[in-house]
């Protein structure tokens, strides 16, 4: 008899061994400005390292939520018996405020309706175990995180359908695209029950357009089935004008509560892109349904949040100074920072998605492929990461359909180290440039670069995952 | 077609809806010593607030880890950024040595084995994912935790088959009760993965002894199947016969080699012994490499707080305050239990003899109107209404015998526990008098006409204020 289950025998983290390759060449040998300059740089982590100055100061200026006081007294008792899974009221009225405030108020949230998780990681997961049976489908549009098809499958036996987008139009969703997955799930006798788009997108760094919601929105009445938004990176886009949440595209098209898509939007949210605290583990679920509010409350007992964080995040958050300051600093940062990495790579004849959200840009590297192959992607993949020593995320680990295309962070990083980053890249390309100038040395050596590529691909699949579990 | 999961729909949190009212009962009407000292005393809720203190001046004495701080250094952002599902090293270390010096140092627990989660709920939860499949059965003592029935069986379908444990024998694991569980399950169909035990037990608040557990790992290694202890009661053992973890017995029968070694985890949390429910602290110890990665993996989907981890490293490296604290934790611990049970006593009412937890099980079946479970319900409702006092039912423990109740004596203070006490004997004084017993049939129907009207009122109301707390 099998002594374990299926899904701790069978435990497929990526076929993309590639993508786990560069975490642990990365993991033993990390690039660090003064002990070891000629290491690995980190660009595959999704981390908004920009602005912990402007919490830190804010913890500085208020030492008392840290030492789990109020108003001079403790409450550490209170807190640390406080585990009741509808969460703490003052902090879920702080973070609809939140949320509201990054949508530019064009949007209101009830507190009654979120809740809270520990990590998106868990609010996506519990949404798909509240929505669909083991078996049937969601369909997500491609490229998209490779963590879903973790968190969105595994535990829960729920099947992902891609929607394929392409650079033809900047991978914006198509009617003719939804309704292709639709017709591949009925051909793989899976039953739909939504669709999940994470806006803006990871991994191209897009919001999603009015357009491109509307096609949804009439694509999920008409097929009678659900929409859910992973907003994770709201907080994040550049300028906060150009985004628009499912909330308020439904809202527009005058959909309220009496009409019968309502019960079927759907919002997930964490703090761990905007504020940067991965670590603190804070999701949450916003849902129009009481139904799944209520089975997804009771799920959150697997994953609540901590007590000790739900009460210091509170207090952070209702400082609207703070929060305001935040917002818009936040934004500059990381506006600049992709304004540096896009030119630097412009300057190297590399082009990126033109994108106006999130911690990394989507690039186009297809021209430096040695043939329009996902073999060629792999194969370049490795070259950067051995020869540029950067490590980086390329697009097929997110299902892209074309090879090419690579995911590069720009957030988790110090300016300098940025501009090492890039200065790299510039050389490599050159001498790329400089070598395909002489066409039969250049057969000669990138046969002997895959065949030293391929003895690394063969050793990695027995490794143990040291996963990246960030976005 | 059906837009939400079954599992979002059917949502059956207890077909015991009593255990419910009585919640709901308290949260309309709590006693507060100066604001309500009429209202209902909560005695369903399985809390240590008794060394609260001695945490909350360790805080005050050490003020750097909750400010993020080491050396006077800030390490918000490393703390800020860390989400390895590994867990913070220096966490897993203090755990497995705090784990290790509860069980007096008998026993040794390699951090490598151990998986962080947040609580202990999301622990047994994961290991139903790695131990078995959706269909598939594990096989439970009772009386046992309530919150089981969600916590092992909701997303991950695995089935729960009792193993009918009985107060002839001071509801002692035999060998007898396991081979009919196994023999009930093969007639339901149910593949058997493994046996899951709370040591110490709740609600009994008894130890298991060193037969019931060699009993326990024979059965498990004939049939070849996984045992589960959840140790999240260990530091709460108060008196003899002391604490015997299932790693102890392991060791002592050589079995670090052997095959069943593979198939023994653990489960623990910070939830009881340290009383921080709040914090979300749970892990699962196991010495299968496989379920340890699988777990870890799975952690992602409730990860502990690195805020959090960081507090309670530095807490639990302190040695000088463990051991202060475990020791000091336990005599409080076994003072309430005595305060309680001698008062039970002077009311006649008898608790099963316990040396851990944060409850008695009190044996209320001489009160009974008769051996049923109707008449368990008609009692209860009379002590959360006319007594005021939560307790649990054992009909939700999935207890065989009518007349058990759990009364939890750690989560108020010692006046209150007075109180409550007070309350009892003078209900008992009445229903005697009265003639309440099993004897006095009058007053039965309507009282039991009145008892339909409040299950069935209840069905109908939403289970939304669930009782959580173990």
């Amino acid at each position: 008899m099998q002594m374990l289950s299926k899904k701790a025998a069978c435990d497929s983290h990526g076929q993309d061994s590639s993508y786990f390759l560069g975490w642990q060449e990365y993991e033993k040998n990390p690039y660090h400005e003064v002990q070891n300059p000629n290491g690995i740089i980190q660009m595959g982590l999704a981390e908004n390292q920009l602005s912990f100055d402007l919490a830190e100061s804010w913890l500085a200026d208020n030492p008392d939520v840290l030492g789990l006081k109020r108003d001079g007294k403790s409450v550490f008792k209170e807190l640390a018996l406080f585990q009741d899974y509808h969460g703490m009221p003052t902090f879920k009225n702080e973070l609809v405020e939140f949320m509201a405030k990054l949508r530019g108020y064009k949007v209101e949230f009830d507190p009654k309706k979120l809740v809270l998780v520990a990590g998106s990681t868990s609010a996506n997961e519990s949404l798909m175990f509240c929505l669909a049976e083991s078996g049937e489908a969601f369909l997500l549009p491609t490229p998209y995180y490779p963590g879903f098809d973790r968190d969105l499958k595994w535990r829960t036996g729920v099947e992902i359908v891609p929607i394929h987008c392409s650079s033809s139009n900047d991978f914006k969703i198509t009617g003719c695209a939804l309704e292709d997955a639709y017709e591949q799930a009925k051909k793989l006798n899976l039953n739909v029950k939504g669709v999940l788009v994470t806006n803006p997108s990871n991994p191209l760094g897009t919001t999603m357009d009015r357009d491109e919601l509307n096609l949804l929105i009439d694509f999920a009445i008409t097929k009678k089935i659900h929409i859910v938004s992973d907003e994770i990176y709201s907080g994040t886009v550049f300028d906060s004008t150009s985004f628009v949440s499912i909330i308020e595209a439904v809202t527009d098209r005058n959909i309220h509560d009496t009409h019968e898509l309502w019960k079927r939007i759907h919002m997930v949210y964490s703090l761990s892109k905007d504020l940067g605290l991965p670590g603190f583990r804070v999701g949450m679920i916003y849902s129009n349904d009481e139904t799944v509010v209520a089975a997804a409350t009771k799920m959150s007992s697997f994953g609540l949040v901590s007590s000790q964080t739900q009460f210091l995040l509170t207090n952070m958050l209702s400082d609207k100074k703070f929060t305001n300051k935040y917002i818009e600093e936040n934004r500059k940062r990381l506006k600049s920072r992709k304004e540096m990495l896009v030119s630097g790579l412009s300057g190297a004849g590399i082009e990126c998605l033109n994108s106006n959200a999130c911690l990394f840009c989507w690039v186009d590297m297809r021209h430096l492929l040695s043939s329009d192959t996902f073999e060629a992607e792999k194969e370049l993949s490795k070259r950067i990461l051995f020869e540029v020593g950067l490590n980086i995320s390329p697009g097929s680990s997110c299902h892209c359909s074309e090879p090419g295309w690579f995911r590069m962070c720009f957030a988790n990083m110090s300016q300098e180290t940025l501009k090492v980053a890039i200065t790299r890249i510039k050389d490599f390309v050159e001498s790329i440039t400089s070598s395909r100038e002489n066409c039969n040395h250049e057969l000669t050596v990138l046969d002997s670069r895959r065949r030293s590529v391929s003895k690394w691909v063969l050793p990695l699949s027995p490794y143990d995952n040291n996963e990246p579990a960030d976005r | 077609m059906r837009h939400l999961s079954t599992k979002a729909t059917c949502n059956s949190h207890g077909q015991d809806s009593s255990y419910f009212l009585g919640w709901e009962e308290y949260e309309k009407n709590p006693y507060d010593e100066v604001q309500n000292p009429k209202g209902i005393i909560q005695m369903g809720l399985a809390e240590n607030q008794l060394s609260f203190d001695l945490l909350e001046s360790w805080l005050e004495k050490n003020p750097e880890p909750a400010g993020f701080k080491r050396d006077g250094k800030s390490i918000f952002r490393e703390l800020a950024l860390f989400q390895d599902y590994h867990g913070l090293p220096a966490f897993k270390k203090a755990l497995v040595e705090f784990m290790a010096e509860i069980r007096g140092n008998r026993v040794s627990f390699d951090p490598n084995h151990m998986v962080l989660t947040a609580g202990a709920t999301s622990a047994n939860e994961t290991l139903m994912f790695c131990l078995a499949e959706p269909g598939e059965a594990f096989l439970l003592p009772t009386p046992y935790y309530p919150g089981f029935d969600r916590d092992l069986k909701w997303r991950t379908e695995v089935e729960i088959v009792p193993i009918h444990c009985t107060s002839s024998n001071d509801f002692q694991i035999t060998e007898t009760a396991l081979e009919a569980a196994y023999h009930e399950a093969q007639q339901r169909n149910l593949r058997v993965k493994g046996v899951l035990v709370t040591n110490p037990s709740n609600p009994l608040g008894t130890t298991l002894s060193r037969s019931e557990l060699n009993l326990l790992i024979s059965f498990i290694t004939t049939k070849g199947i996984h045992l589960i202890s959840d140790e999240i009661y260990s530091g709460t053992v108060f008196s003899s016969p002391g604490f015997v973890s299932v790693m102890e017995v392991l060791k002592d029968r050589n079995c670090d080699k052997t095959e069943v070694w593979d198939r023994v985890h653990i489960v623990y949390s910070l939830s009881k012994d340290l009383g921080l429910p709040g914090f979300r602290v749970g892990a699962i110890y196991s010495n299968d490499d496989v379920v340890v990665a699988t777990a870890t993996k799975m952690s992602s989907f409730g990860l502990v707080s690195s805020q959090t981890q960081y507090l309670l490293s530095a807490l639990l490296s302190d040695k000088k305050f463990t051991k202060n604290y475990i020791s000091e934790n336990q005599k409080r611990l076994k003072k309430r239990q005595n305060m309680l049970v001698m008062g039970l006593e002077r009311a006649g009412i008898s608790c099963l003899k316990s040396n851990a937890g944060l409850f008695c099980w009190v044996n209320m079946r001489h009160l009974l109107r008769s051996d049923t479970f109707e008449a368990e319900m008609e009692l209860w409702k009379k002590i959360v209404y006319d007594v005021r006092l939560n307790i649990s039912p054992g009909s939700s423990c999935h207890c065989t015998e009518p007349g058990w109740f759990r009364v939890c004596f750690a989560n108020m203070t010692e006046e209150t526990l007075d109180l409550a006490i007070k309350r009892l004997k003078d209900f008992v004084v009445e229903h005697t008098a009265n003639g309440h017993s099993k004897s006095n049939n009058s007053s039965k129907n309507s009282k039991r006409k009145f008892l339909l009207k409040w299950v069935l009122r209840l069905s109908s109301r939403d289970r939304d204020q669930e009782p959580d707390e173990r």
